[in-house]
């Protein structure tokens, strides 16, 4: 099967898996609208039908018991209740791990899988036969096969249905068999299948695409019209399709209608009654037709007009339905294609200043209009900045929804009981962040599970609430995305955290720490407080990883913590990783940018304020605090040794480590937005460089990585171990 | 954004299928040329973005629509005297691979038109640079022109970085 069709597959799975986790996420919050219902087995049953095209047999058979067990919720045999639902929780988790596997090969955890596979098939009745799903065989002789359908006893009470049912070709190329909707019809009740091969043309007119075959069914049931209608739910617009009961006619013509604009109106047809069809009794000779055509292949054909003429009574309600969960149309792109259409609108904003400037120096003495014109264009030029920027602005949602995932497991590796709740879902934030915060965005909530939610006992002896809750908001606040995780547990232990950090060597015995210097004491490299080291958090990383995945999207993180009520991380992203806001500094005659993100203060410098240490290592004075001094130019090479005038300027940076410097740089000019613009393939790695980016006035700066600065600066990087750790604490 | 060609085009130089045309150009005194397919445009020198630590031959940086691209001084990267970059000269911009690479050079001369029989082998002379950048040489006008081995004079030097 060739890989982009695969492709094309797994890249639907996870929009299903998606609407899954979304409709069981809203059963499991009380919403159990039938539609709901319906949507989630219409996901795992796509899930099931197209791995079934690929042979991929464990996720077939493990979506098969998952669909089997969701149809009995929806034929309401069975209740959804809180056991029920966190089965399917974990099945839908389950089949994501199938999905995955299937994709990317690896192992999925069997022991696990049978477990699932297990509880699932307590919920399925004994009669549910196997059924396997084998792809349909394209090279069928041309002969009519028999259709062994089980006949069932005639109950009381039974009406019969004349069913008229002419499948269009594009029935056939999504997979659908009329075989297996007539084996369910017939479990309804007693069936007779007549095949109407009236259209059929001669031999050699036949086109192997198209289907010419119709069935007309004759069925005595005492089931309601709706579980007829149930049975034709997958094939709803791929066929026409007439059900008529011979009960009470006005009800029926008033359902009659429904259905019709359910099913986009009902083709003219010979009405059952006066034409009865009737067929033999014998099982062999019931049947129909076999020769079921290959499922086209080609999807070229448009749906052929399946709306005859609707019915005058047919417009009613019902048929907004069907429609209000669809999915907003959208449109696959390569992602390289939206990266140079963000180059090139940077590039026409960078290409307007450049004009402004220019206009400014012509010394036209009135250049009101052209001005007016310009500003016109700026405006023009932003929004299609802010537009190209929402291309790749995704919703936070599926980047949530696995994270409700990860405290379900946390919670049930911990034996403690607490739920997520979700706030802001539908916030944009890059793409390539979302990826990134996958990691950290664990990390935090498996944290929270196990060192900050209480187990329930001691909640309950708390006075709080049996289920704890963590909470996990995304909103936009003034140009940067800010990401809350608040859960409800027990809070930082601060005299517990100051102990750790005494014992483990990271601050000295008697320092005099503030409560938020305390809860920052989790960031330091090398800090765990788990009592033993579980098998969810505490594996040796700790919260120091977090922040650096953090502050490699160029944000920052915070804690704040309340003793008994719990504790909130706070993560503050850039909104993009394409911008980024910049000092503008001049380092030996040129333009460079420094991140804003990693510098703490900015000052002035005078004499007084610089002190020798050692034959060539200075130190700048700071309200008392000594802090090594790292001239630029010399680091990046752009100095010569002999020049004695120090350059007066020092931007006080923190590194990752939490280790300070003071970076002289000769001036500081502005703080703007810049664009980042990448050097790879430029040149090779730059000591001291991160990137470049344009300024307005078309020239070229390098963004600075004060990181890679530092450690090219040897005088700097050997420091008091102590002193530095409390600097980290004073951030 | 325009890009400056000091090119003499003259109609009576029609193409014809078994020549190629070549730009000439003159790097410290010296008259070199290169395949005019390999050539994306001439633009005018403007000052460059320097890239810290980097070697002599490389000049630095520049934006060229929007797209950084780094700009080698083909003097000192034949072993000739460092350019003193000016206004007067010009940056041939060539592609590598996809990605545009500027040239420094002194001045572009004109458009020849060579028959690939007239291009001489390099005769061997005792210099690594001459044997690795030039990959041929045609008289032209009574003048010597070096066909420039392009991949070798934009490859990544090994002790850069």
């Amino acid at each position: 099967m060739s890989g982009s069709i695969q492709d094309t597959f797994f890249e639907e799975c996870e929009e299903l898996l998606e609407a899954t986790d979304e409709g069981l996420t809203a059963i499991e919050g009380g919403d159990h609208d039938p539609e709901v219902v319906n949507a989630v087995f219409r996901a795992v049953h796509s899930i099931k039908g197209g791995a079934g095209a690929f042979g991929l047999d464990e996720l077939v058979a493990f979506a098969h018991r998952f669909e089997t067990v969701f149809d009995e919720v929806r034929a309401n045999r069975l209740d959804l209740d809180e056991k029920l639902i966190q089965l399917l929780l974990r099945s839908c988790d389950h089949l994501c791990d199938l999905v995955a596997t299937a994709r990317d090969g690896g192992e999925t955890d069997q022991a696990h899988h049978d477990v699932l596979i297990e509880a699932l098939d307590k919920y399925i009745p004994e009669e549910e036969e196997d059924l396997t799903f084998e792809p349909m065989g394209l090279g069928g002789a041309f002969e009519p096969a028999s259709l062994d359908l089980p006949e069932s006893d005639e109950p009381a009470g039974e009406e019969t249905y004349n069913i008229r049912f002419h499948p269009l070709k594009d029935m056939y190329s999504t997979g659908n068999e009329p075989f297996f909707l007539f084996q369910a019809l017939s479990e309804l009740g007693q069936l007779e299948v007549t095949l109407d091969d009236t259209e059929l043309p001669g031999f050699d007119g036949i086109d192997t695409s198209e289907s010419y075959l119709a069935w007309n069914l004759t069925l005595v049931s005492s089931e309601p019209r709706a579980k007829i209608e149930a049975v034709f739910e997958f094939v709803e617009g791929l066929c026409e399709l007439s059900i008529e009961g011979d009960g009470d006619a006005e009800a029926d013509a008033k359902a009659l209608a429904a259905l019709e604009a359910a099913f986009g109106g009902a083709p003219e047809m010979p009405a059952p009654s006066n034409e009865p069809v009737q067929a033999t009794a014998e099982p062999t000779e019931e049947t129909s037709a076999a020769p079921f055509e290959p499922p086209a292949p080609a999807p070229e054909s448009e749906v052929p007009s399946a709306a005859v003429e609707a019915k005058a009574s047919s417009p009613k309600a019902e048929t907004a339905k069907s429609e209000q969960r669809g999915p907003k149309p959208t449109l696959r792109v390569d992602l390289e294609r939206v990266d140079r259409l963000i180059n090139a609108v940077g590039e026409l904003i960078i290409n307007h200043s450049m004009l402004a400037q220019q206009i400014a120096n012509l010394n036209v003495p009135d250049v009101r209009d052209v001005e007016t014109e310009l500003e016109g264009f700026k405006n023009l030029a932003r929004d299609i900045q802010e537009g190209v920027m929402s291309i790749r602005a995704q919703p936070v949602k599926p980047l949530f929804q696995r994270m409700a995932r990860i405290v379900r497991e946390a919670s049930s590796a911990t034996g403690k009981t607490c739920k997520l709740v979700t706030d802001g879902e539908n916030t944009e934030v890059d793409k390539t962040v979302i990826e990134r915060l996958s990691d950290p965005l664990t990390h935090i909530l498996r944290n929270a599970v196990d060192h900050g939610i209480e187990k329930p006992e001691d909640r309950q002896s708390a006075g709080k609430a049996k289920l704890g809750e963590i909470k996990l908001t995304a909103s936009h606040r003034s140009g940067s995305v800010c990401i809350e995780i608040k859960d409800d547990g027990a809070g930082v232990n601060r005299s517990r955290v100051k102990q750790i950090a005494i014992d483990k060597g990271l601050i000295p015995e008697n320092a005099d720490l503030t409560d938020s210097e305390i809860d920052n004491l989790l960031f330091l490299p090398g800090f765990s407080t788990a009592k033993e080291i579980s098998n969810l958090s505490g594996r040796g990383v700790g919260m120091d990883v977090v922040k650096n995945a953090v502050a490699g999207l160029g944000g920052r993180i915070n804690i704040s913590s309340t003793p008994g009520k719990g504790s909130t991380f706070t993560i503050i992203l850039p909104l993009t990783l394409a911008v980024m806001d910049g000092m503008v500094v001049s380092v030996a005659d040129q333009t460079m940018v420094v991140p804003i993100t990693s510098i703490v203060e900015t000052m002035r410098g005078s004499d007084d304020m610089i002190n020798n240490l050692g034959a060539d290592g200075t130190l700048l004075s700071i309200r008392g605090n000594f802090v090594p001094i790292c001239d630029v130019a010399s680091a990046l090479g752009l100095r010569k040794e002999d020049n004695d005038q120090p350059p007066g300027v020092y931007l006080l940076v923190e590194t990752e480590t939490g280790q300070r410097s003071a970076l002289a740089v000769d001036d500081i000019h502005d703080q703007r937005q810049v664009v980042i613009k990448s050097l790879d393939g430029v040149c090779g790695e730059i000591p001291g460089v991160a990137a470049a980016t344009i300024l307005g006035d078309g020239k070229i700066a390098m963004i600075l990585d004060p990181e890679s600065i530092l450690a090219a600066a040897p005088s700097a990087a050997a420091f008091d171990t102590e002193r530095r750790m409390s600097n980290a604490i004073a951030s | 954004m325009q890009s400056q060609a000091e090119v003499q085009h003259t109609d009576q130089e029609v193409k014809h299928a078994q020549f190629s045309e070549f730009v000439s150009f003159t790097v410290a005194g010296q008259a070199f040329c290169l395949q005019i397919t390999q050539i994306r445009e001439i633009r005018r020198w403007s000052p460059v973005t320097i890239l810290p630590h980097a070697p002599s031959d490389v000049l630095g940086v520049m934006n060229l629509r929007g797209a950084v691209i780094p700009i080698y001084d083909l003097s000192a990267r034949f072993g000739l005297e460092q350019t003193e970059a000016s206004e007067r000269n010009v940056v041939i911009v060539v592609a590598s691979a996809g990605k545009p690479v500027g040239l420094l050079a002194e001045s572009v001369s004109e458009i020849i038109s060579i028959n690939p029989e007239e291009i001489q082998e390099t005769p061997s002379v005792d210099s690594r640079h001459t044997m690795e950048y030039i990959q041929g040489i045609i008289s032209h006008e009574d003048t010597m022109v070096r066909i420039i081995n392009l991949d070798a004079v934009i490859a990544v030097p090994e002790q850069v970085l």
